[in-house]
């Protein structure tokens, strides 16, 4: 892993107040990035269960698409999201929750994407999504990856 | 759902407008903290997922005789365009089908003209009257 995507991701993540105001940050291993989401007591939606609020799951995943595309390649800025699709399978119950992303394609113009999140192991996913952004390619001869 | 819970304390979430008719309309305020790209300004499209998710919710409990929790199945979004910075973002949401166990809803985020719309969404959830199907919650 290049320290310049390390140093991508770290500042996408400090540069979104909307990830700080969640808590997350990104842990790498080699080539694999995971989004952490520590539990907080302000992510519950549901206090009755209590579960982490949907909307909020959905955030993490889409901020963990957005990480892995920045991270793996240099954009010019931030990939918007076109459409996303989240499907919820489990409740996020008020512990840590981690994310990860894969690019299933990249064009010139536009990202497909799918994430999945979880909290005890990645084979019992709580949430997944799939989604296409709109990225915006350096030049050619600008760098890049 | 109409109790404010903690992450839509946290975000400001206001109640703008609920109808019998399984309609609800929700707000957050523009805050820098929600932002998602500082280059522009705006709002973060994670925080437009919370809202449209907690609106589609309120308008699902508003079409329920009876109240009870609910989760979330699936929630499906299309960002037409970018918040405008500095502007409140509201969301209307319409529960449209209520069966037994399932209600699906229709969502529309905007920022000054419901025609002009940020993002729509389309969503499924399933009723638990009866407390949490254990299936959904804990397989385990």
């Amino acid at each position: 892993m290049s320290e310049a995507a390390q140093e991508r991701l770290q500042t996408l993540l400090a540069r979104m107040p909307y990830a700080a105001f969640l808590g997350l940050r990104a842990d790498l291993a080699g080539e694999e990035m995971t989004m952490v989401l520590p539990y907080r007591p302000h992510l519950i939606g549901n206090p009755l269960l209590p579960a982490i609020h949907g909307g909020v799951l959905g955030a993490l995943l889409e901020i963990t698409a957005l990480a892995q595309l920045s991270f793996g390649h240099g954009f010019e800025r931030q990939p918007r999201p076109i459409d996303v699709a989240i499907d919820y399978l489990r409740s996020g119950r008020p512990v840590d929750t981690f994310a990860r992303a894969r690019v299933k394609r990249l064009g010139r113009r536009i990202a497909n994407v799918q994430a999945e999140a979880w909290q005890e192991t990645p084979s019992r996913p709580i949430a997944s999504l799939h989604g296409h952004f709109h990225v915006a390619q350096r030049a050619r001869g600008q760098g890049g990856r | 759902m109409s109790d404010p819970t903690p992450q839509t304390v946290d975000t400001a979430t206001q109640l703008v407008k609920w109808s019998p008719q399984a309609k609800a309309t929700l707000k957050i305020p523009y805050r820098s903290d929600l932002i998602g790209d500082p280059d522009t300004g705006v709002i973060s499209g994670g925080v437009v997922t919370t809202l449209l998710d907690h609106t589609c919710g309120h308008a699902v409990a508003m079409a329920m005789t009876q109240a009870g929790p609910l989760a979330t199945l699936d929630l499906r979004i299309d960002y037409m365009r970018a918040a405008k910075p500095g502007l409140d973002v509201t969301a209307h949401a319409h529960c449209y089908k209520l069966t037994h166990s399932i209600a699906f809803v229709r969502a529309t985020a905007y920022d000054q003209d419901i025609g002009d719309p940020v993002a729509t969404a389309q969503a499924a959830f399933m009723l638990t009257a009866a407390g949490p199907e254990p299936d959904h919650l804990d397989d385990a």
